[in-house]
């Protein structure tokens, strides 16, 4: 198996370090241009199994606002996240809603739940 | 109508407001009053959804809700008092505030320190001349992440992004994740205006078209957008001839900026800088009257909201401190000068009595190695390079400040090849 080199740029910070990285098949071999280690652990799942974390709204019912935010507890495969929006989009919770509160449980078979990230009253919408 | 009188006043309840409040309290002031336009508590940062704040305050990634959670909660343990759907429609030059609300009606709020926290809006659609029509379908990324992230609905389908800004590439994402297509993102400049890692989680994940050196030259429809005419620039930033395109599209964002929100603080006689447009601010966050101090990006535009909430913090103390009597500071100003690199900067003048830390944004990238400094031997620091999309930082210490011959009267900073 030959040796390939990938640029790609470590989104575990604000920094943002440019990245070497040095693969052969799906081994990684070595990381140049981080400014931290946290860089080398992304590049590793970054050849094998890219993964982020998602954040989006689900639609509430009898809420302050007709929608609130949610994310991903974890970082979720990149591969998944379509079948994850797709999926949350079909929801619609009641208020109030609190913060940490579980929306959807193992969203797609991921293992990961998506959690509110706001609390919100239930109430007449506010704008 | 009655004065309500408290110790501190502050306008604005984002992460500069919010942190103020805290500072101010637990720097020993008694009543601390956040006056907040919105129903909620928290400003832009409700409708930033996305991962990425808190790093440095907490050391985790925290969407903006979750952020300002912390520090709402923070601020109600601390004793600070809240005053929401209230908007502040006048200053006077000691600070005290013309204020309006539901329930109380036209009141006045006579503080013995106030701090400015309004934060900062966006370059509009008529601060950058594109000609063409007029049709539904324009919006700020602000404005269409508002739409989405809060008010639950989309701008459109089919989405043109102009600038570079972070919101607009959060945008970019955010649309795509919602099932929009997103055309591409078209920057007048040779560089981004955002940072790197969203170029790269936001923009290179989702295979979106993004082009350096282009402008939006004509906008197309009558009643909706249909499309954009996008032509390359030269480097004086001139439309290059022959190279128009029409790009299909049913609404353009516009990620072309933020400007600090001053229109109190001029009322107030509060002396804004030409190049931030933000106050002229000393070390300790007090603009050019001394009972009005101010904090985040109402002074200038910062990339990360840690630093908006650790200044507001500083500011609310110093305020608190002021308004008791005890913030000590001499006569003596040093002037800050920006070399030949550096954009913009913040505190512009110093008295030299404390620890300081300069803000500054340079013209140009340096993409190698190379050094932030200030003069006199007071600071430098090597960096990989610099860019214009990311604040750099100088922190001047006390102690080498107080050590200055008295003939110093100006320290400049500045960002070089090394």
């Amino acid at each position: 198996m030959e040796e390939r080199v990938l640029s790609m740029i470590c989104v575990g910070c604000p920094v943002g370090c440019d990245l070497k990285v040095t693969v052969r098949d799906k081994e990684l071999l070595s990381v140049e241009g981080n400014a931290c280690p946290r860089a080398v652990q992304f590049a590793r799942t970054e050849i094998s199994s890219p993964v982020r974390v998602f954040a989006t709204t689900v639609r509430v019912s009898g809420g302050r606002l007709p929608v609130c935010p949610v994310r991903s507890r974890g970082p979720v495969p990149k591969a998944r996240l379509f079948d994850i929006s797709r999926e949350v989009a079909r929801l619609v919770v009641p208020a109030p809603v609190t913060i940490g509160q579980v929306i959807l449980a193992d969203a797609c078979g991921s293992g990961v739940d998506i959690i509110a990230t706001r609390d919100l009253e239930a109430g007449k919408a506010s704008f | 109508m009655t004065d309500m009188h408290v110790d501190i006043a502050i306008i604005g309840a984002g992460p500069a407001g919010i942190a103020a409040g805290i500072g101010a309290k637990e720097a020993g002031a008694g009543d601390v009053l956040v006056l907040e336009r919105d129903w909620d508590l928290g400003g832009i940062l409700q409708q930033c959804i996305h991962p990425g704040f808190g790093l440095h305050t907490f050391k985790e990634e925290l969407t903006g809700p979750e952020y300002m959670h912390r520090w709402i909660r923070r601020a109600h343990e601390a004793g600070v008092t809240f005053l929401t759907n209230t908007m502040v429609f006048r200053m006077e030059s000691d600070g005290a505030l013309w204020v309006m609300n539901p329930d109380r009606g036209v009141f006045r709020v006579v503080p013995k320190a106030t701090v400015l926290a309004m934060g900062c809006r966006e370059r509009p659609l008529g601060a950058i001349n594109v000609p063409g029509g007029r049709p539904a379908g324009i919006y700020t990324a602000g404005t269409a992440q508002r739409f989405v992230n809060i008010e639950g609905y989309m701008p459109g389908r089919r989405a043109v992004i102009l600038g570079s800004g972070d919101i607009g590439l959060i945008m970019a994402r955010r649309l795509v994740w919602e099932g929009a297509r997103v055309e591409g993102v078209f920057e007048l400049m040779p560089w981004s205006g955002g940072l790197r890692r969203n170029i790269a989680q936001c923009i290179d994940d989702y295979g979106i078209p993004f082009y350096l050196k282009h402008a939006v030259t004509r906008i197309h429809g009558r009643d909706r957008v249909e499309g954009v005419t996008v032509t390359e620039v030269d480097e004086r930033l001139q439309p290059v001839a022959g190279t128009e395109r029409f790009v299909p599209c049913d609404t353009l964002l516009l990620a072309v900026g933020l400007i600090p929100e001053n229109e109190l603080s001029r009322m107030a006689g509060v002396a804004i800088h030409p190049v931030t447009n933000g106050p002229v601010m000393n070390e300790f966050y007090q603009t050019t009257r001394p009972s009005i101090f101010a904090a985040g990006n109402v002074v200038i535009v910062y990339d990360l909201a840690d630093w908006v909430s650790q200044e507001g913090f500083a500011a609310g103390r110093n305020a608190a401190l002021y308004a008791a009597g005890s913030l000590r500071m001499p006569e003596r100003r040093i002037e800050i000068r920006g070399g030949k690199n550096v954009r913009l900067f913040s505190p512009q003048a110093i008295t030299g009595s404390s620890d300081a830390v300069i803000y500054f944004r340079v013209a140009r990238p340096i993409e190698k190695r190379c050094r932030v400094f200030a003069d006199h031997g007071l600071f430098e620091q090597k960096h990989r390079y610099v860019r214009p999309g990311e604040m750099n930082e100088i922190r001047l210490a006390g102690a080498d400040l107080r050590a200055l011959p008295e003939t110093v009267t100006t320290i400049t900073i500045d960002a070089e090849e090394a």
